[in-house]
């Protein structure tokens, strides 16, 4: 089992004609998610690879092969607009790679997506990926295996780092979310939280923020009132200074909120037991779960 | 992006915002023109993208042009939090009655943009915000409707009892709304919004921040970008597209991913040593990036060590390799450097660091340890 993602997901990918988005393509592809349109407007009719019918529009492209779930690769400057598109053609779930768009475009996104009833994961992610069934968005496959911890992240690379140590000790994934590093992103921990919590097939939640906004503080609030199951944190940032903007443009501490002090507050309030170093996941889950986590 | 106040002023203005008149300096003489032109009596201020210029001397009021001139004289110049002085904005001295505070701020929880209001201004908001928070009025708008009018009048009503100051401060919000969304800002702010005694609404301090990913779209706004008024080597890491916060520690750090580069410095926090930097060289990392990071890095004299930190994923660590094998050759790197790198392409990238005598670990605890152990012995 696992959230959002799996073999039943047929991925349709917007800008799959570009540089990322070609070579993004055909990692999925290779890894077995289910890639059934691509989209590039003015690059209707032709075929990726031989095989992935492209469109000119989600719409079409809906039409014609059902897909249900979107990823975009396109640029900053037409990201926003491709988003509109996705949920526009009734995608319920589309998941935006692209880094560098400008808050106030999201600010216009967001009420439109809710409004529609769909889910929006990023921008500025990784995307997602349930081991063995389906991969949407760029985390490397090779260092995932099927299992029953549950990943949530707000970074990319630091979340390779702990699902490989998990790998690497035999801890299988059912699912690893990246929600993205912006300041405003369409899916968060809490929405992901909840998702864990009623998924069968997740014994464990992993969860990974950073310095900057208050998300990983009202997860912990969450955490002390719905989750049952164990959860173990970690917070990116400890020695961040104040006021500047970490690389992510939502990893910035204003004021004297958002710092990493704040939310290991929060965590240990919440009874989430704390990762000092991306190493400690392994022992910390190990202790919660015992050898149910090595299946 | 920070702008000055003098180029925060001049988008208010333009936006029909009233203020008082004032015009920038980059001399003493040019100061004391303005200030005769303005009538003797004006306030100097430096202009530095640093919070307490006033504690730190960098703002005078000035009786006469003759003291323009000395104010002018002593601020030029002068350093605020390592940051030098180059220009003044000599504005008139304004006859204050109250002073509110009017902030307008991309918020992240309610998505969208959020007034903050407050008729206790002048003085730090966030204090105000942390010890009395039922003095600021929140209201967020939906940027598909913008600015309602009523939302502009209450906000007004919340300032001010005459109704001639209410309107007056809802225009000000609606002309300031306009600059945020026109300008792409993160934030804008204008603190004091004072009323005179005359009965005069005038925004006399702003304060504006764009969102770097507007600027794209915004090459105007990009010019305005003072690479004086930041650190060197953070203004030529991001004219290499790197992303740079110089700190005050001995270990050089070179990570691929932002997430990835913090967990990097906390842990060589944990092994008992103090990063020098952050440093993300992004996904898609070519040699030159791995070349232009270690130039800014051995630039600091601080840095006793340097590590490099790489999880390959769309990252190939083949390509992070060949940057430090063509780093090193190109320029002499006197300090040691640790490699760890996994990922995309490792065994690549180890054959060619192999080849000039270099070596890489897989582990980043190890990699870490190692590398405090190295500075600390050469400090």
């Amino acid at each position: 089992m696992s959230i959002f993602v799996d073999r039943n997901t047929r991925l349709l990918v917007q800008g799959i004609t570009g540089r990322e988005g070609a070579f993004h393509a055909r990692q999925m592809i290779e890894y077995g998610t289910a890639v059934v349109a691509g989209v590039t407007p003015g690059k209707g009719g032709q075929k990726f690879e031989g095989r992935v019918p492209v469109f000119n529009t989600v719409a079409d492209a809906v039409r014609h092969t059902g897909a249900n779930c979107a990823v975009i690769y396109v640029p900053p400057m037409a990201a926003a607009g491709a988003i509109f598109e996705a949920v526009d053609a009734g995608i319920p779930l589309v998941v935006c790679i692209t880094e560098g768009i400008p808050v106030m475009h999201m600010s216009r996104v967001m009420p439109f997506v809710r409004s529609h009833g769909a889910r929006l994961i990023g921008p500025n992610c990784p995307g997602l990926i349930t081991p063995g069934e389906s991969k949407v968005g760029i985390i490397p496959g090779n260092i995932c295996t099927p299992g029953r911890v549950g990943l949530v992240s707000r970074s990319g690379t630091l979340t390779y780092e702990v699902v490989n140590q998990l790998t690497r000790n035999g801890i299988g994934q059912s699912t690893c979310v990246g929600i993205g590093g912006d300041p405003i992103i369409g899916t968060d921990f809490i929405d992901c939280l909840r998702a864990f919590q009623e998924d069968p097939g997740t014994e464990a939640i992993v969860m990974i923020g950073e310095i900057g906004g208050t998300d990983e503080q009202r997860a912990a609030a969450f955490v002390k009132e719905r989750v049952t199951k164990p959860v173990v944190g970690f917070i990116a940032g400890q020695t961040a200074p104040k006021g500047r903007r970490m690389g992510h443009a939502g990893a910035i501490i204003s004021g004297s909120s958002g710092t990493a002090e704040e939310k290991l507050g929060a965590f240990e309030t919440a009874g989430v037991d704390i990762m000092r170093r991306p190493v400690d996941v392994v022992a910390l889950l190990e202790k919660r779960l015992g050898a149910l986590s090595k299946r | 992006m920070n702008l000055h106040e003098y180029q925060a002023r001049a988008l208010l203005k333009t936006a029909g915002i009233p203020m008082l008149d004032g015009d920038v300096a980059s001399t003493p003489t040019e100061a004391e023109a303005i200030a005769r032109r303005l009538g003797g009596k004006v306030v100097i201020k430096a202009q530095v993208h640093a919070g307490g210029r006033g504690k730190a001397g960098g703002v005078k009021l000035a009786r006469n042009t003759a003291e323009a001139l000395d104010h002018a004289t002593q601020i030029l110049g002068m350093q605020i939090k390592g940051l030098t002085v180059n220009k003044v904005l000599v504005v008139p001295a304004a006859d204050i009655a109250t002073e509110s505070y009017l902030g307008l701020v991309m918020d992240r929880e309610s998505q969208a943009p959020v007034f903050m209001v407050s008729s206790a201004g002048g003085v730090d908001i966030e204090e105000v915000a942390a010890k009395t928070p039922e003095k600021i009025v929140r209201l967020a708008v939906d940027p598909t409707y913008g600015l309602l009018p009523h939302q502009a009048l209450t906000l007004g009503f919340s300032l001010y009892r005459d109704f001639n100051q209410v309107k007056a401060a809802a225009r000000i919000m609606e002309q300031l709304y306009g600059v945020f969304t026109g300008n792409g800002c993160s934030l804008a702010e204008i603190n004091p919004l004072v009323t005179t005694p005359a009965g005069q609404v005038l925004a006399l301090d702003a304060k504006i921040v764009i969102d770097d990913n507007e600027l794209f779209w915004r090459p105007e706004l990009g010019l305005m970008r003072d690479d004086s008024a930041e650190e060197p080597s953070e203004a030529a890491a991001r004219r290499a597209n790197l992303s740079f916060i110089k700190l005050e520690g001995n270990v050089g750090c070179v990570v691929n991913g932002a997430g990835l580069a913090m967990a990097t410095m906390d842990l060589v926090k944990y092994y008992g040593g103090e990063p020098a930097n952050f440093l993300d060289i992004g996904g898609s990392s070519s040699p030159e990036k791995v070349i232009n990071a270690l130039k800014i890095i051995t630039t600091d004299p601080r840095v006793r060590a340097i590590l490099f930190n790489i999880f390959g994923g769309i990252t190939r660590t083949d390509d992070v390799a060949n940057g430090i094998v063509e780093a090193t050759r190109q320029f002499k790197v006197k300090v040691p450097i640790v490699i760890r790198l996994t990922g995309t392409n490792e065994s690549e990238a180890i054959r060619i660091l192999e080849k000039v005598g270099m070596t890489a670990l897989s582990d980043m605890d190890e990699a870490v340890q190692r590398v405090v152990q190295l500075a600390r012995k050469a400090a």
